[in-house]
């Protein structure tokens, strides 16, 4: 009997080296006359740990990591001869960063061979689809609503309320878009769910589309990520040869058809309507809303556009009910989070949770501090248009209205953790000037704030009338936040203007430094 | 060193040209997917193309010109040998990406955007490879490395001019 072996093919550990262990694996066990089958699979999220092994055993799966190619061969011998390794991790399942997570929607990522449909409907996929084929668009929706689930994007809107409002629009045709642009850095899940476990996306937005009546769809996926591309569209053609794609889904009347499109660079175009822009062809200028996408969407059309973690939170709350993913959560934010540990960390990865755990539990507790040793100074929440927390607001905790009450965003769940080196006025430069660059150029706080902005910001560094251009900053984030078009120009403020609270005295030169300097 | 930057993509060609476009000019909102086409063949949007592709598409020059210059993916002209891009976003500033960043810059020779001279590398910065707990990342023709350190960059840089 051969030995089953799991080695990921998440992007994230192929930069580290997967593809490299796992030809070491086959190549090793050959020479050795060992019979293995290796799977590769999603990541499990723990990064730090990959390349992560792991082999199937009657008791479940034993996990080894990091593991390199010169580790290959004493890895065999021991699981060959059941000996002790200074790799093993114990059971994966057993792995305290992994125990202590709530996964909903990242139940089957780093577990199944994210190419096989068969894979995918042993571990309980599709059972969500095809519930609410029996259920109908009326109760789908009270469903969707009554779990409470919020767009994962990062606007935190009800998504029920989005699907509702499609489902009454009487048109020819309606769009179902899935919002892979996931641009903001610090984040990953998005990545991670396409390439670990994309017949859930699948399976979100085909229940969408059977909800609102839509026959089409589109996933935007950013060029960036040419992995998940490729494992997108490899699991939808596996979906329309499984018959959960195209005409008759299920063996029901509905149809439905999706196609994968790249984007080509744009940041901007991960804010929606500009998006449907691109899908359209178009450069990605910011549509004036109203109207609405729900109303007017694509070519015009009514659409459900949606991020990918909110079509992935579908099948379950489908499957499980509304009522078992709005048990978990705070306030407001009902269900799950999967939050995304990232930068300077000791431990990051994908840590998926319910609302509520505080700032500090993620960073220190969870994430083990920076990976350089230094103290935490500085994290940034929600990608380059969230705001920079310092350690006195570590008590906050993760919810879309708590953030929001000190002037933070919790966005597509990304933290970005800085050491004490980290220069607070560089970061504001260059949050103006990612702006800038990014600006689509419709709305004039954006395109033009945003240049005067980092001119401001060079002059501080430089310490020209410091006081009188700290002013201007902050006057210049107000006109860009209330009077910018989309959340680029109105939310870039953030960043700047909680790096100019809580860091002021990277801006200002402190007195005692004058003092002595005389 | 164009010899081999042609190994890899084809050298413009009118009639091939009008093939990709006409393969992909059906699609609804089509004008991203065929730029990506072009380059994909080309290396390159040739600006011989984009009255081609307004033509098919039923769009006017300035209009497919406005597209293809808005994302910065597109190139008007082929890319070196080789194309090493650095992530410089957040999560790999955090973890010391300006420093390798300043480092592949004195190293090559040329600022980030540029082609050395040699036509060998193109150095290229990229806002978030989506590798944000392994940073900071880089991509070398299409492969990613993580968890970048100098030796790491400079193994990749030694490659790339290779």
């Amino acid at each position: 009997m051969s030995m089953r072996l799991f080695v990921s093919r998440d992007a994230g550990a192929l930069a580290v080296g997967a593809d490299e262990v796992a030809l070491a694996l086959q190549q090793a066990a050959a020479t050795r006359g060992v019979a293995v089958e290796i799977v590769r699979t999603g990541s499990r999220g723990l990064y730090w740990l990959e390349p992560l092994v792991e082999v199937a055993t009657p008791h479940g799966r034993i996990a080894f990591g990091p593991v390199t190619e010169s580790d290959v061969p004493s890895l065999l011998d021991a699981l060959a001869s059941n000996t002790p390794h200074l790799l093993r991790l114990g059971a994966t399942d057993e792995i305290p960063w992994l125990k202590r997570q709530t996964r909903l929607t990242f139940a089957r990522c780093g577990v199944i061979d994210p190419r096989s449909l068969g894979d995918y409907r042993a571990h309980g996929g599709y059972k969500g689809l095809e519930r609410a084929l029996s259920l109908g668009s009326d109760a789908i929706l009270t469903e969707v609503t009554a779990s409470g689930l919020r767009g994962r994007g990062g606007a935190g809107f009800p998504t029920g309320i989005k699907w509702k409002t499609v489902a009454q629009a009487k048109a020819d045709r309606k769009f179902i878009v899935c919002n892979a642009d996931e641009g903001d850095s610090g984040t990953f899940a998005d990545r991670m769910i396409m390439e670990g476990d994309p017949f859930l996306v699948i399976e979100g937005m085909t229940t969408a589309a059977i909800t609102v009546g839509a026959t089409k769809g589109y996933i935007y996926i950013r060029s960036e990520y040419p992995h998940a591309v490729e494992a997108m569209s490899a699991a939808i053609n596996a979906a329309k040869r499984g018959g959960y794609l195209g005409d008759k889904i299920g063996g029901s009347t509905h149809s439905f058809d999706l196609e994968v499109r790249v984007g080509a660079g744009a940041y901007v175009c991960g804010e929606e309507t500009s998006l449907l822009e691109s899908l359209e062809g178009r450069r990605g200028l910011v549509r004036a809303k109203p109207p609405l996408p729900a109303h007017h969407g694509l070519f015009g059309k009514p659409t459900v556009i949606n991020n990918v973690l909110s079509f992935a939170a579908i099948p379950f709350i489908l499957a499980e009910g509304a009522t078992a993913y709005a048990d978990f959560g705070m306030g407001r934010s009902r269900g799950t989070m999967p939050i995304q540990l990232a930068g300077n960390i000791r431990h990051g990865g994908l840590f998926e949770t319910a609302f509520g755990v505080t700032l500090g539990e993620l960073v220190d507790d969870i994430g083990g501090g920076t990976a350089t040793g230094r103290p935490v100074r500085a994290v940034q929440v929600g990608g380059p248009l969230g705001a920079y927390f310092p350690r006195a607001l570590f008590d906050t905790p993760f919810d879309y209205e708590a953030f929001a009450a000190r002037d933070g965003l919790i966005g597509h769940g990304g933290i970005v953790v800085f050491d004490d080196s980290v220069d607070m006025r560089r970061q504001a430069r260059f949050a103006m000037e990612f702006c800038a660059v990014e600006s689509c150029g419709k709305c004039t706080p954006c395109r033009i704030g945003s240049t005067r902005g980092v001119e401001t910001i060079e002059k501080i560094m430089r310490g020209e009338r410091v006081s009188e251009n700290l002013a201007i900053v902050e006057d210049l984030c107000n006109t860009m936040k209330f009077g910018s078009l989309c959340a680029l120009g109105g939310f870039t403020p953030y960043p700047v203007l909680s790096a100019l609270k809580h860091f002021r005295e990277d801006f200002v030169p402190a007195p005692s430094t004058l003092q002595a300097a005389e | 060193m164009t010899a081999v930057y042609e190994a890899r993509h084809e050298p413009w060609d009118e009639t091939r040209g009008a093939e990709i476009i006409a393969e992909h000019a059906s699609q609804e909102g089509a004008t991203l997917v065929v730029l990506h086409a072009l380059q994909k063949a080309f290396g390159y949007v040739p600006e011989a193309a984009i009255p081609m592709v307004a033509q098919a598409l039923n769009l006017s020059r300035a209009e497919v010109h406005g597209v293809f210059t808005f994302y910065h993916d597109f190139r008007h002209k082929p890319a070196g040998r080789h194309v090493l891009k650095l992530c410089r976003a957040e999560a790999c500033q955090a973890a010391g990406g300006d420093a390798l960043a300043a480092r592949a810059e004195a190293r090559l020779g040329v600022s980030l955007g540029n082609t050395t001279a040699d036509d060998r590398v193109t150095l290229e910065p990229i806002y978030c490879l989506g590798l944000c707990a392994t940073a900071p990342s880089a991509m070398l023709d299409g492969r990613l490395v993580g968890r970048l350190d100098e030796k790491r960059l400079d193994a990749l840089m030694a490659e790339a001019q290779r």
